[in-house]
């Protein structure tokens, strides 16, 4: 398995030929004091593809190379990578995530929703192109700007709402709030603060996955568990942790970096010795993989190979997207640090408007369908809102539930019954 | 690896219906001697410290007024560190989702052997020997909690789960609060603590201090070879995350066990001998510290009542309460710090509820504030003593 690791990418930095040449360089890094630094690009194979996009001067839709895929690519008789419907489905997931995301810095600037807010704009394309291709079975972890994993998981957009909104509606029960995004039923599980902590978390979940399959001995166990973690997390102990044992036991995980060059206020480069986290996925015995985080069918393409990896059980895989978010770190955030030139530079490669396009050129929709279905959407979060706006809040009584799955953890009392069956527990105004 | 210390003393609770045998066996003599205390009521032991004191016999804790059960020679001998395996045995023969993680767990049969013989009976998945990555593999049993199964994390030392702290605090403890109560995590955290023989300042730490505070996790900790096996069984059943304490020079106690299954209840506190005159509150190593104590005070005409409190979080009100109604006056033991130490909530607890019952102020003996030595006696001073259970004991009851 190690030798496949090496065909994966190749740091290659190839001109892109097919650009126009108005817009910025491809290539070069912005945003640092440092020399620009080149990362490695997705080879631009334009053999490989239908002609019929290198003539736009939106950069043609290929893959990273790597022989795996190369292959699947040959077998397809249509030059497209998906179809109408698959088209519309990736368009309306991210138009979702990008209005969800404006409506919540509405709301925040409203004082509708407090505290930590981190928004998810510039980014769908990673959360569409691998969130897409799972079952509802297969786990997500996520961190702290989670709601665009969650909306694209299939958490309804009024419970997310809700949730932000503090009120008992909301998936967590307004007991999380927007870092702490769960779902059981979409199995989606969390909604980290910390960087890093949700790793293990997604670890343990691809475990359980491999110990059905192996132990319990249940047919069809076989979900595969992505990690969405930043750049950040990269220089974090628990991310090294967790590739090691996740490639020891080849479980059933895909470590999903969503590299935006930004911590904060901190530059990817000036936090890591070796920038490009991809290498770090051979150093454990897994594949490392960049693909162009902008571009959701680049990502779709490498998810379905890391996903199908994971479950046909041949272990883990480490995808570094290059993404950029628009907007800054949170919504308390000034975003003063970061370079104009890179925030329009990445304006410019929008993953919307880009995949739009794609859709316009290749026939596979017109403008009035996805007119209507950024109606359909707004129309959803008007819902959404109104529906949040109407939930109650959580009432006195809901403070002391949940806090232990069995509340006789809450002790034996003085008079000799347990703590919960005192009728101040369950209206919550019992000092536990 | 921990040596043999003292006997055992017996574990009676009149309140819980959960106990189902007693189990009488007559108290241990000096330590610094090997004694091995016999069901059969045989002792060998090799050094006797102590001249033989006319009431030597009467303070059997058996003096309660409670039937003898006819099958004393029923159930089986064994060791503390054997019981835990039988319940963590028990317990995974019975649900195939139960699963245990920790370093050398699996082909080194765990460091106390805790987990002798599982990994050949179940697997390597099963039982699984992890890489030293305390925070990761404590979050990815979490992460496997949360998702079906029911993982058991050893923790090597209890002091390595310092390095698991981030994971026990924010997943295991907030987790169930902040996903609104979907997802449940069923696991137990597990491992031997407390000052050892020498074992140098951060192998002899306890922990319980330190994770107390953690919302949504259970704390219980083990003393005899019975109370550990039906705690680690109630561990393993109970959906609430479950931090088990064992000490690490208690492993191998002996005792008689019942030969059918029992289950012990995560929250009430054991009494270990009713009394008039004190409350002492107890737990984990300090316990045999405290009959120590009890076997002097008894000579010199005091009768105490010794709790051991088992649950450390939360702790078992009732039981404590009653106690403190009966004799009004309240020693707490422990091998915590004296600062923000198990004992100084415990103190606050029973200030807060029982204010009115008691007739001194409460006296809390814990370690000193210091990082435990490694020189013998040096560390000897750090822990609390019988000699000075006696003494406030004596000061208290004036």
């Amino acid at each position: 398995m190690s030798l496949s690791a090496t065909k994966f990418v190749h740091p290659i930095t190839t001109p892109p030929t097919s650009r126009s040449s108005d817009k910025p360089l491809f290539s070069t890094f912005f945003g640092s004091n440092h020399t620009k630094l080149r990362f490695n690009k997705p080879i631009v194979a334009a053999q490989r593809r239908s002609s019929s996009a290198a003539s736009t001067s939106f950069s043609p839709v290929v893959a990273v190379s790597s022989d795996v895929v190369k292959e699947k690519k040959l077998k397809s008789a249509s030059n497209l990578l998906i179809t109408k419907e698959e088209g519309l489905v990736l368009y309306e997931d991210m138009i979702l995530g990008r209005f969800f995301e404006d409506m919540c810095a509405q709301m925040y600037y409203r004082g509708k929703m407090f505290g930590f807010v981190h928004l998810y704009n510039g980014q769908e394309a990673v959360s569409t192109g691998f969130i897409k291709l799972l079952k509802k079975e297969d786990y997500v972890v996520s961190t702290y700007r989670d709601h665009v994993h969650a909306l694209s998981k299939g958490v309804p957009a009024r419970e997310v709402m809700s949730e932000l909104f503090g009120k008992a509606t909301g998936c967590c029960r307004g007991q999380g709030g927007s870092m702490h995004m769960f779902s059981k039923e979409y199995n989606l599980l969390g909604g980290f603060a910390f960087i890093g902590e949700g790793i293990p978390v997604a670890t343990g979940a691809a475990f359980s996955s491999k110990y059905r399959r192996e132990v319990l001995k249940e047919p069809g166990a076989d979900e595969v568990t992505l990690a969405f973690f930043g750049d950040g997390t990269c220089n974090n102990g628990q991310f090294y942790e967790c590739l090691n044992m996740a490639a020891l036991w080849k479980l059933p995980i895909v470590f999903v970096v969503e590299n935006n060059l930004w911590a904060i206020g901190m530059s990817h480069l000036r936090a890591t010795s070796d920038p490009q986290i991809w290498k770090k996925g051979p150093a454990f015995g897994m594949p490392g993989v960049h693909v162009d985080g902008m571009d959701v069918l680049k990502v779709r393409e490498v998810a379905k190979e890391a996903i199908e990896r994971a479950r046909r059980g041949e272990g883990p895989t480490l995808v570094e997207c290059e993404t950029y978010r628009f907007r800054g770190h949170s919504l308390a955030d000034p975003d003063e640090l970061r370079d104009p030139a890179e925030k329009a530079h990445y304006a410019g490669r929008d993953p919307i408007t880009a995949f739009k396009k794609y859709l316009f050129d290749n026939k596979l929709a017109s403008e009035q369908e996805l007119k209507a279905i950024d109606k359909k959407i707004d129309e959803l979060l008007d819902d959404a809102v109104e529906f949040a706006d109407e939930s109650p809040l959580p009432p006195r009584s809901q403070l002391l539930e949940n806090v232990f799955a069995d509340p006789k953890g809450f002790g034996i009392g003085a008079d000799g019954k347990y703590r919960c069956e005192d009728p101040k527990f369950t209206q919550g105004t019992a000092h536990v | 690896m921990a040596t043999l210390f003292h006997g055992v003393g017996a574990a009676l609770t009149p309140f819980s219906a959960s106990n189902k045998l007693l189990l009488p066996s007559p108290k241990s003599e000096s330590r610094g001697a090997i004694f091995l205390h016999r069901s059969d009521a045989r002792v060998n032991h090799a050094f006797n410290l102590k001249p033989a004191t006319p009431n030597q016999d009467l303070f059997i804790p058996n003096a309660v007024a409670t039937k003898r059960e006819t099958s004393t020679k029923s159930g089986h001998e064994l060791l503390l560190f054997e019981a835990l395996r039988e319940g963590l045995e028990e317990e995974m023969e019975r649900d195939p989702r139960v699963c245990v993680m920790g370093e050398d767990v699996g082909h080194y049969g765990g460091s106390y052997k805790v987990t002798k013989g599982l990994a050949e009976k179940y697997g390597d998945l099963r039982v699984l020997d992890t890489p030293i990555a305390e925070n990761s593999f404590t979050g990815m049993g979490i992460g496997a909690a949360m998702t079906g199964l029911r993982p058991i994390v050893e923790g090597m030392n209890m002091g390595f789960l310092l390095l698991a702290f981030n994971q026990i605090s924010n997943n295991c403890g907030m987790l169930h609060y902040t996903s609104g109560g979907q997802f449940t995590i069923p696991i137990v955290i597990r491992g031997p603590g407390g000052v050892g023989r020498q074992l140098g300042a951060e192998h002899s730490q306890r922990l319980e201090s330190y994770f107390q505070s953690i919302p949504g996790i259970q704390m219980v900790a083990c003393s005899t070879p019975y109370n550990a096996k039906g705690l680690m069984k109630a561990a393993i059943r109970s959906e609430n995350p479950v931090i088990l304490f064992e000490h690490v020079l208690l492993y191998n106690l002996k005792e008689r066990i019942p030969d059918e299954e029992y289950v012990l209840s995560l929250e009430e506190a054991e009494m270990v001998r009713p009394g008039e005159h004190v409350t002492i509150l107890t737990y984990s190593r300090m316990r045999y510290h405290v009959m120590q104590a009890a076997k002097t005070l008894v000579n010199k005409g005091y009768d105490p009542e010794v709790i051991d409190i088992r649950s450390l979080k939360p702790f078992d009100l009732y039981t404590i309460g009653c106690s403190v109604k009966k004799t009004h006056r309240v020693l707490i033991v422990e091998e915590c710090m004296r600062t923000g130490g198990i004992g100084a909530s415990l103190t606050a607890a029973i200030t807060e509820n029982f204010h009115d019952y008691l007739d001194a102020p409460i006296v809390c003996l814990s370690s000193q504030d210091v990082p435990t030595p490694y020189a013998g006696t040096l560390e000897e001073w750090t822990v609390v003593q019988p000699a000075q259970i006696v003494t406030a004991v004596e000061q208290l009851c004036q």
